[in-house]
């Protein structure tokens, strides 16, 4: 009937025009999936290496006893505290890698190598510390500031530039030479002489105001969004709109960003440890073993293994972490989706 | 862009004031006895103690305290150095113009090389210049400083041979520069010994501060360097993708008068902003390459003063530095403000 055939040719038309005005759908790509990430991480040699390299670096923290066994002659150091490195002899005459000592004594005759396999325990504990330290301390400043506004935000964000006002390294020095210098060993008293709690607290103290002002930016942006206009109109409160909305999709970020900067904050821990201000002497980390080289200076060519292991450690870790921030940062940031 | 000028230069004292007052909250944890020290070159003793504790008023309130110190300050009194044997501020003084040096002749190379690099990358997107660039900026930014002052240390010093492995100048060189003869004359004593040279023509003394000064500069600049590389090529990467360069080239220009003209000065303008980052990492950098290289300048001042608890050479080294840190960033925002036109004109 023509009716039919016109109801038809109509009906067909409508839907070519509509799959022209409305192309099929991509196919959907969860960005925050797991199973994203992973396939983003291995997508380049670039990520494949960081992530070969955490891995490794993680899989040596874990193997330490295994990898580095504390000799049971050594009473006074790592049988008494397994991060003290063992001592060869009171001389201040570093040895060069021999069977014996796989990499060599120090010039107070430290094993490096004991130091670089039980080193890699510090810099993770000292890294995730750090960070997640800064990052309750810098989420709490932020949201606080975000979330009430007026002159409270204005009071925090003027906090948060005055220390800012100082150089991070310098300022972390300041800290530790006055918890030390000022009125006496409490801190010490209070944790123990094996503690590296006065290596950690003031860069912790200093470095948590990059996450503030990130946290702060997002929750300020997150506020305005449709969603959390659309809740409030259906009539959700305060709390369920902060726990649900705001906050998950403001603190994602600053998460992924705080923990890429675990390789960077080793580095300044090892700079600490450098100056003489980290761990205590002794101490499994690879800043403190490249910081006896100093007193080696003039012989700095022969005694080379001093820096050089603990120093590719270094890099190799830093580097694990950096290669991995680049690729999660592009995942994070789809503008740059498209590029190389 | 005035009104944004005038609101940071109203919010600096505020800050300088905050600042201050860490500073004052660190010093007070000192007990009165160190504090008292820190004025007078009398040794505290059991029994002068007491009276030297009154004299200075460090008994009274915490906030009277703090307005006599900051008065102190403010007359360029920052107290006595126990390491230094000299007042702080005039040991900081002394002790600038060898930092300065350093930094200026850092900056040059690194700001020079960072950019030109950066572009250098970006214009060639994922060619080879590109990946090497990418390789070498990103072990740049895995490396510590001081690691890398090490280890140029030990090669070109130590092994080559091919720089000395310290210090500013060579041990007959330092004895003129420190004797009578180079103060007299009309030419001024800045401290910073190429420049000292370069206004006494002696040749001499300025290349060879200029052969001391090739490692430490070479370990500041290049670790910078990197990481101004990484900035500059990311920002010209996003820079070029955008459709105003599109459509200046399909206005006709050609692709070299568009980078000059349209792509490069807009990718710069993040760049500036990263300058105030440049300023810090120079003040942090500072003090390692002068630990490493043996140059006596404020960073190996400060680090020495820490290791030997003396917290008001410290405590004083932070503040002027904070200062300065302060100052350097409003420069670089002030500058920021005036360069970009959505601010200049917004």
């Amino acid at each position: 009937m023509p009716d039919d055939e016109k109801l038809a040719r109509e009906r067909a038309l409508a839907d070519a025009h509509d799959k022209q005005v409305d192309p099929p759908p991509h196919r959907a790509v969860n960005r925050r999936s797991v199973r994203y990430v992973v396939g983003r991480l291995l997508g380049t040699p670039a990520s494949i290496l960081g992530t070969l390299l955490l891995i490794a670096f993680g899989a040596i923290a874990l193997a330490a006893p295994l990898l580095a066994p504390c000799p049971p002659d050594q009473k006074i150091t790592c049988q008494q505290h397994v991060y003290k490195v063992p001592r060869y002899g009171f001389t201040t005459q570093p040895e060069a890698p021999s069977a014996a000592h796989r990499f060599g004594l120090t010039p107070q005759r430290n094993d490096i190598y004991y130091g670089v396999i039980w080193g890699t325990r510090t810099a993770f504990k000292a890294g995730v510390t750090i960070i997640f330290l800064a990052l309750v301390l810098g989420l709490t400043i932020g949201s606080i500031a975000a979330y009430y506004g007026g002159w409270i935000d204005e009071v925090l964000m003027r906090i948060v530039e005055i220390f800012q006002a100082f150089p991070y390294l310098l300022a972390a020095l300041t800290l530790a030479t006055v918890l030390r210098g000022g009125g006496g060993d409490w801190l010490e008293d209070l944790l123990g002489p094996n503690s590296i709690a006065p290596a950690i607290i003031p860069l912790v103290a200093f470095g948590w105001m990059g996450y503030a002002r990130l946290v702060r930016a997002d929750i300020l942006s997150v506020k305005e969004r449709d969603y959390v206009a659309a809740s409030r109109a259906l009539g959700a409160g305060d709390g369920r709109i902060i726990l649900q909305h705001i906050l998950p999709n403001s603190i994602f970020p600053v998460l992924v960003v705080a923990s890429l900067d675990i390789g960077t904050v080793v580095q300044s821990f090892a700079a600490l440890a450098f100056f003489g201000l980290g761990v205590p002497k002794g101490y499994a980390d690879w800043g403190q073993m490249i910081a006896s080289a100093r007193n080696v200076i003039p012989t700095i060519g022969r005694d080379w293994y001093i820096v050089v292991y603990p120093g590719i450690a270094l890099v190799l870790f830093s580097l694990a972490w950096n290669l991995i921030g680049d690729t999660v940062r592009d995942i994070l940031d789809p503008r740059q989706s498209r590029e190389g | 862009m005035t009104s944004y000028i005038i609101r940071r230069l109203l919010i600096l004292p505020i800050i300088l004031l905050g600042v201050t007052i860490l500073i004052f909250a660190m010093l007070s944890q000192l007990s009165p006895g160190q504090r008292v020290a820190m004025y007078t070159r009398e040794v505290a003793s059991q029994e002068n103690i007491a009276r030297l504790i009154v004299q200075h008023g460090l008994d009274k309130p915490i906030y009277v305290q703090y307005f006599h110190w900051l008065s102190n300050v403010a007359r360029g009194n920052l107290g006595f150095s126990k390491t230094g044997g000299e007042p702080v501020f005039d040991m900081f003084v002394r002790l600038f113009p060898a930092t300065l040096e350093l930094a200026l002749l850092s900056t040059i190379p690194l700001i020079a090389l960072g950019i030109w690099l950066g572009i250098l990358a970006a214009l060639n997107h994922n060619k080879w210049p590109d990946q090497i660039l990418r390789v070498v900026s990103i072990i740049g930014t895995s490396m510590p400083l001081f690691v890398f002052a090490l280890l140029l240390l030990m090669f070109f010093a130590a092994r080559l041979r091919w720089f000395p492995p310290g210090d500013r100048l060579s041990l007959t060189n330092q004895a003129l520069v420190d004797s009578a003869a180079w103060r007299a004359g009309w030419a001024p004593v800045t401290g910073m010994y190429t420049l000292d040279a370069l206004l006494r023509g002696n040749v001499a003394v300025f290349l060879d501060a200029l052969h001391h000064l090739v490692l430490p500069v070479t370990s500041l600049a290049a670790l910078n360097c990197a990481v101004l590389l990484r900035v500059t090529r990311s920002s010209m990467l996003d820079t070029l993708r955008q459709d105003y360069i599109r459509t200046a080239l399909s206005k006709g220009l050609s692709y070299r008068t568009v980078v000059r003209k349209h792509a490069r000065p807009n990718a710069l303008l993040p760049v500036v902003t990263v300058g105030g980052l440049m300023l810090v990492a120079l003040l942090n950098g500072a003090a390692i390459t002068e630990t490493v290289y043996n140059l006596p300048g404020v960073g190996k001042r400060f680090v020495t003063a820490a290791v030997n608890l003396d917290v008001v050479t410290v405590l004083g080294f932070v503040l002027f530095e904070g200062v300065i840190l302060i100052i350097g960033n409003l420069v670089v925002d002030i500058l920021y403000a005036t360069i970009d036109p959505r601010i200049r004109l917004g």
